[in-house]
């Protein structure tokens, strides 16, 4: 079961990753957008994490509301509202529940990637997020209806991820700031895709550190 | 890195202190969350007008708050679109009760926020509306990219339908009239210097001593094409034909309608500029180019225009959409008819603009 608690391991070593890459998130922005993705999404989970020590033993949907409400007052910009929106998305599903099974993780997870969808209109191969989040969550169903356990399941999906993100360096952006780049975003790894695959890849280190414990 | 600033963290904060000292006797400005509003928000049976986006731009927004413009701006972290929670609150504090128009710039960023943000204050029984402007003519197409920038077009469409509300229009009214001078507009710019966000110390992107950056958006993102440096008409020449050679530009708008409570789509198409059509004229400074310059510049725009037979009716020539302390200039024409050009002469009190007052 995947506890209140390891969510919370999971947003506070979120936030703990995505300040140590600040400055490579920062850099892979510069490239193609306004380079200030990595300061604001640090920001963003920092935030985070401060208001839900404020507000111990939330149940899951409440612990995720305050997440995304969280992220879309502090990381301004279009990532704030898409993150901020995953988590809102994932909150609704959670509801009061305290404690996720390994089939209502992958639920969270997906509705929290629909709600991106739903607010951003990104495709597949548009060169956002969405080009992580796609493969990462499609493997981590796969793996899980394969019978893997969960932390085979979520490697694989961290696999993915990293592979999605990968990717983006040969597309050209149709969406967001780097789209007025035209062809000169190709070559350049897209900065969101990236803080998607250090968001998934906190959590499968989060819950490989959680079974180890047990 | 040398900026007049004190914490990085505090540059918005202290800036927008500064405006409070300043300019009392026009606006308000409230720091949690932040925004700023006209002193006498809100106008009583008059529709409010509400605009953001990232810092960085000033005088936009902030500067063009007051009688005859805008009756709120929401300031966001430098080049960074604000956030919802300060376009809800902002929007409450400025509504009579004749409605908000929330005029967004198309960067995916502002959009979405804007989005929720118009979600939010719909929920609380306040009439909105949005309006989005999308007037850089750098970016060709729609299909393949987030569609044309939100650039120079705002100044020229934020007085038009800020005399509009101040006028009486009601919100469809004005909204109808926004989105007019939305789709007449069309703006390019050019960049001789990069420029320096605080957070990041250093410019966002290099460009040699003997080079320029063509087709620039207003964050100190790279543009469209770079080449070597030549002098101010052929420079002028090249800005100036990317508009008035600028084909029907065709787009779907997404828009929010209260009475159906939802976003509707449109399909909106601006014409090309034709001769005999009348503009209004806006050479802009990208933060850093002197008046000097920009009056050089539009010697070059008055010979074009006059040899197409485009008469501008009016012109405005300064430092109003910016690029922190980026060198380069933009110019926006947009076609007017007779009740844009009464609008445009209509009394403004604002920080950055102030006429007939």
């Amino acid at each position: 079961m995947i506890t209140a608690t390891i969510v919370e391991a999971w947003l506070q070593r979120t936030a703990a990753v995505l300040d140590e890459n600040k400055s490579y998130l920062t850099d892979l922005d510069a490239a193609i957008g306004d380079a200030d993705h990595g300061v604001n999404i640090a920001r963003g989970f920092g935030a985070v994490v401060q208001k839900l020590a404020a507000q111990p033993g939330q149940s899951l949907g409440a612990l995720f509301k305050t997440a995304g409400m969280t992220l879309m007052s502090t990381v301004g910009g279009a990532s704030g509202m898409l993150y901020g929106n995953f988590f809102l998305k994932a909150a609704g599903v959670a509801g009061d529940r305290h404690a996720l099974t390994d089939a209502e993780l992958l639920a969270v997870l997906e509705a929290g990637r629909d709600g991106i969808i739903q607010r951003g209109r990104a495709e597949p191969g548009d060169k956002t997020m969405i080009d992580a989040w796609t493969p990462a969550l499609a493997a981590l169903r796969a793996s899980l209806e394969a019978g893997q356990p969960p932390a085979a399941a979520l490697d694989a999906c961290v696999a993915a991820a990293e592979e999605g993100m990968r990717a983006t360096i040969p597309l050209q952006a149709r969406k967001g700031r780097a789209s007025y780049l035209g062809e000169r975003s190709i070559g350049h790894q897209d900065p969101g895709a990236t803080s998607t695959y250090l968001i998934l890849r906190a959590l499968a280190e989060t819950l490989a550190t959680a079974s180890d414990e047990m | 890195m040398k900026k007049l600033i004190n914490a990085i963290d505090a540059v918005i904060t202290e800036q927008m202190e500064g405006m409070a000292l300043a300019h009392a006797d026009l606006l308000r400005v409230n720091l949690e969350p932040k925004f700023i509003v006209r002193a006498d928000a809100p106008v009583a049976d008059k529709v409010a007008l509400v605009s953001g986006g990232g810092s960085g731009h000033e005088p936009l927004h902030g500067g063009f708050v007051g009688m005859g413009m805008l009756a709120g701006a929401c300031p966001g972290e430098i080049f960074t679109s604000p956030t919802p929670d300060q376009m809800y609150a902002c929007g409450l504090a400025v509504n009579s009760g004749a409605g908000v128009l929330l005029i967004v710039k198309n960067y995916t960023g502002d959009v979405l926020s804007f989005e929720t943000a118009a979600e939010l204050l719909h929920g609380d029984g306040v009439p909105v509306r949005t309006v989005l402007v999308d007037d850089d003519v750098a970016v060709k197409d729609s299909l393949y990219t987030a569609g044309r920038r939100g650039v120079g077009g705002t100044v020229i469409v934020e007085k038009i339908a800020g005399a509009a509300a101040e006028a009486g229009y009601d919100l469809a009214q004005v909204a109808e009239l926004a989105q007019r001078v939305s789709i007449s507009s069309r703006s390019m710019g050019m960049a001789l210097t990069s420029c320096t966000t605080p957070a990041a110390g250093k410019p966002t992107f290099e460009l040699g001593d003997d080079e320029i950056e063509i087709g620039i958006g207003i964050h100190g993102e790279p543009g469209q094409r770079r080449m070597p440096i030549t002098d101010a008409d052929a420079i002028t020449t090249l800005l100036a034909e990317e508009i008035l050679d600028d084909g029907a530009y065709t787009r779907t708008v997404r828009s929010f309608d209260p009475d159906a409570g939802d976003w509707v789509e449109q399909t909106l198409t601006s014409a090309p500029f034709q001769p005999g059509d009348r503009v209004i004229a806006l050479v802009n400074s990208m933060g850093g180019t002197p008046a000097s310059e920009l009056y050089t510049v539009y010697r070059k725009l008055a010979h074009i225009c006059e040899a197409r037979n485009i008469t501008i009716a009016r012109r405005l020539i300064g430092a109003y959409i910016t690029s922190l302390e980026m060198q380069g200039c933009s110019i926006t024409l947009t076609r007017a008819d007779d009740e844009m050009l009464r609008l445009w002469d209509a009394p403004v009190h604002t920080p950055a603009l102030r006429w007939g007052v």
